[in-house]
């Protein structure tokens, strides 16, 4: 039996959407918006910018649909796109200080040491309530080099796989499995004495060991 | 048969890799074993565990306000 990719729902408001309906296209369109947006503002931190090259994405996307195969899924195709022109858009805005995909970091090889040992307690559900929290896990993401940035946005905040990654930046397997490792422990360096100490438990924060 | 001993280093590089199930059954009978015997590596693994579940929550990034209204008009004006 051939699996089935597309729900029938999707490949129907596809198929309305090839023919020019706006309304197919937007209910479509609905359920990948936060991608959409994250993706952009992966790539280009700034939510001025990231909102508008999620909308020419999406115009991209919409007069392109008779472009889109049925063997990947709407939305990893939709990220595709929002990648692309965000990426074109920062080369463009910064074509003199543009450092080429090739170029950023990646070196070594894959080690990474942790910074420190503090144990963490599961994060409460409520913490994420707050504002502040929230813009520290922003921080900690902006702070991250692009390179890193994108793989953890696309595997970590979309749940993309390996696979659906490696297509849409256009790297190895063990790029996409190197990069996120690093993310995930300088995220976890930048977020542990926020996490761990004064935000969870109102404490100082406590190193178990320096190393 | 006894599980051959792997490095604090070796389990690090390997961190992320474990959390996605992206390694062989064998690595990871080995680094479950550190585990078990290592508190730093344990608290670095909680803790990068504790950072995939952050950002995965879906209030952590949410779109701007009136974003979706925005677009709608875009794609209905173009």
């Amino acid at each position: 039996m051939t699996e089935l990719r597309i729900p029938a729902s999707e490949a129907g408001l596809i198929e309305r959407a090839r023919r020019g309906d706006r309304e197919a296209f937007y209910e479509l369109l609905r359920p990948c918006e936060r991608m959409v947006y994250a993706t952009a503002l992966s790539v280009l931190k700034n939510p001025a910018d990231a909102e508008e090259v999620s909308q020419e994405a999406v115009l991209k996307a919409f007069t392109g649909l008779k472009r889109f195969r049925a063997d990947a899924r709407f939305s990893t195709w939709l990220v595709q796109i929002t990648y692309n022109e965000a990426i074109m858009r920062l080369r463009k805005a910064r074509a003199h200080l543009y450092e080429s995909l090739d170029e950023r970091p990646e070196g070594g090889d894959g080690n990474l040491s942790p910074r420190d040992f503090a144990d963490w307690q599961p994060i409460p559900s409520e913490l994420l309530e707050k504002e502040e929290i929230r813009q520290a896990v922003h921080d900690a993401i902006n702070s991250l080099s692009p390179a890193y940035r994108e793989v953890l946005v696309l595997r970590d905040l979309q749940h993309l796989s390996i696979k659906e990654t490696m297509t849409i930046l256009g790297v190895s397997e063990t790029s996409v499995k190197t990069r996120l490792h690093r993310a995930r422990l300088q995220l976890r360096d930048a977020l542990a004495p926020g996490l761990d100490g004064c935000w969870v438990r109102g404490g100082p924060y406590r190193k178990v060991r320096a190393w | 048969m006894a599980i051959i001993e792997i490095s604090c280093a070796e389990v690090w590089r390997e961190i992320s890799n474990y959390l996605d199930g992206e390694i062989s059954a064998e690595l990871r009978e080995r680094m479950a074993a550190h585990f078990k015997v290592c508190a730093h590596c344990t608290a670095v693994l909680e803790g990068t565990q504790n950072v995939v579940r952050l950002l995965g929550d879906g209030r952590v990034f949410q779109v701007p306000e009136g974003f979706s209204k925005r677009l709608y008009k875009k794609i209905f004006t173009r």
